[in-house]
């Protein structure tokens, strides 16, 4: 365990049904503040269930969950979520579901309507702000829930296949986005994914145990970690970036099409 | 990282120009779509007239060759109408009946919301109650009258007494149901932006459960009209109920159509204005029909 760990999961089990149903078992893992983690695996694998304990949304079986040294027993300040299924609040506006979590917390109403403008700008919504969620497609509808969770300046973002709805040129500008945001403001960052464009992600022998989990009936954790490199420039020079090439060349050109 | 870069992100999107007259085709667009909805109006409006001349017409003409003293047709219910509504008579009974639609409707709403909320929020009094509340609503509600003319009387107390036994159960129901339908992902959002009690009800479960309760108003509309003429029917004789029976009795058929063909406009009428307020306050619960 390291010293100095914004995030760790000490040998945290999330069993379900009594155990014969295994999301992840014996996971272990810690975050530096300035650390981008993936978690790339297959579907049903346990992803967001880690990822939903490390929110505080479920306890896990067994084990902990520290942010900052604390214990995690229930959803944290300084924590946000970006959802899978986006979960946008069909009655709010665009607008207004971006400043729900800033409104939740008692923030003055024009610092609200402020910080709710810049994030909708951020993620290219600008003119959609009374445009309610289902007026939206799948990938705007994602990117509203992007914003909700910047708009809180949350020191730690967890997402959740945050870009899985968003088409191949928007994920990559997002994805920028916010690789620049975190240089900019140091961030913490969980993401889950099973199509990562790996650009700056080294992988490292997974330190999460999936021991006996061949044992039930599903299969435990065995996603794969990569901490990302800290600069990008860097992890572009790392040689062991080299074997994840042909990864890359499969992705789409970079800012191919996008304005910008 | 500096400033004007990251403002050059946030512009990302919005390039002037061709933002301009993207916003210009959008404009056009929704003019566009405006003329089509207002063309499909057209069209529904223009079938719901030509269905009603037809049945008003088939009405006319066989209406007109059967017995006056058993059926009637659409003029001489019109010059009927025109008659009773001339005199004041049409009015005075309905109003009669409204007020105590409207009293026992309204208590019922306020009522059957509020206990449908509490069921919803508190184990205790749904499992408690929840068997009454299911047996009562399953008992033809017109079983109980009698008892309600015992307790109440006959006269407005008992009327209005009827109608809120019509209108409570449906109302209750269907804002229970609303409050334990709300999508457990959309709580797990409140609760992952720390939300307490209040703002997760504010938030969301109330909006959530709204367009529920809306639709166990509309089922308590239509009941709450049966509960009316009913009451009129087996307490004191009056208001619309009070109409029907006396032209029925008398033979006088086409004006004992007025009230039956007035109580068919009210319930579309009411209904109608429950439509249009749900729209206003709920506009993401229509979402089907606007693509």
């Amino acid at each position: 365990m390291s010293d100095g760990a914004k995030i760790v999961v000490d040998r945290a089990s999330k069993l379900f049904l009594e155990g014969t149903v295994v999301a992840f078992r014996n996971v272990e893992l810690s975050v530096r503040p300035d650390e981008i983690l993936c978690i790339v695996g297959p579907s049903g694998c346990g992803k967001t269930t880690l990822l939903r304990c490390i929110g505080g949304l479920v306890a896990p079986t067994s084990g902990r969950v520290l942010i900052d040294g604390a214990a995690v027993d229930r959803p944290r300040p300084g924590v946000a979520i970006v959802f899978q299924h986006f979960g946008l609040l069909p009655w709010k506006t665009v607008a207004a579901n971006v400043a729900f979590g800033l409104k939740v917390a008692g923030a003055p109403r024009g610092e609200i309507s402020e910080r709710a403008d810049h994030y909708i700008k951020l993620v290219g919504l600008a003119g959609f702000e009374s445009h309610y969620p289902y007026q939206l497609s799948g990938g705007m509808q994602q990117r509203v829930g992007l914003a909700r969770a910047l708009a809180t300046h949350p020191e730690v973002l967890l997402m959740d296949e945050p870009f899985a709805s968003v088409d191949a040129q928007t994920r990559e500008v997002l994805q920028e986005e916010l690789l620049e945001l975190h240089e900019r403001e140091r961030k913490t960052m969980i993401f889950i994914t099973h199509s990562f464009d790996r650009r700056g992600a080294r992988p490292r022998r997974p330190r999460c145990g999936h021991g006996d989990a061949s044992r039930t009936r599903q299969r435990g954790f065995d996603g794969r970690i990569f901490p990302a490199a800290r600069s990008r420039r860097g992890a572009r020079r790392d040689p062991l970036c080299r074997d994840e090439k042909s990864y890359m060349e499969r992705a789409p050109p970079r800012g191919g099409g996008v304005r910008r | 990282m500096s400033i004007s870069k990251t403002d050059e992100r946030i512009a990302l999107g919005a390039v002037p120009a061709a933002d301009q007259e993207l916003m210009r085709e959008q404009e056009a667009a929704r003019l566009r779509a405006a003329a089509l909805q207002r063309r499909a109006a057209l069209g529904r409006a223009a079938i719901r007239l030509a269905s009603l001349i037809i049945v008003l017409g088939g009405w006319e003409y066989f209406g007109r060759q059967t017995n006056p003293v058993l059926f009637t047709y659409p003029t001489a219910i019109a010059n009927a109408a025109v008659k009773m509504i001339a005199s004041g008579e049409l009015w005075k009974y309905l109003w009669q009946s409204l007020i105590v639609l409207f009293i026992g409707l309204g208590l019922a709403a306020v009522f059957g919301i509020a206990l449908g909320l509490i069921m919803a929020r508190f184990r205790v009094v749904d499992i408690a109650l929840d068997t009454y509340i299911t047996a009562l609503y399953s008992i033809p509600s017109v079983a109980l009258v009698p008892v309600l003319v015992l307790w109440f009387g006959f006269e407005a107390t008992a009327k209005t007494a009827v109608v809120f036994l019509f209108t409570f159960f449906p109302i209750v129901i269907n804002t229970y149901q609303g409050v334990k339908n709300v999508d457990e992902r959309l709580l797990e959002v409140g609760r992952a932006f720390r939300c307490g009690e209040r703002d997760l009800w504010i938030h969301i479960v109330l909006p959530a459960a709204l367009p529920f309760i809306v639709a166990g108003l509309r089922l308590a509309i239509g009941r709450g009209l049966i509960g009316m003429v009913l009451a009129d029917l087996y307490t004191a004789i009056t208001g619309i109920g009070y109409l029907i029976s006396r032209y029925a009795s008398t033979y006088r058929i086409d004006a004992m159509f007025v009230p039956i063909v007035t109580l068919g406009i009210l319930g579309i009428t009411l209904t109608g204005l429950l439509r249009f307020v749900e729209r206003r306050i709920a506009p993401w619960a229509h979402q089907a029909g606007r693509e």
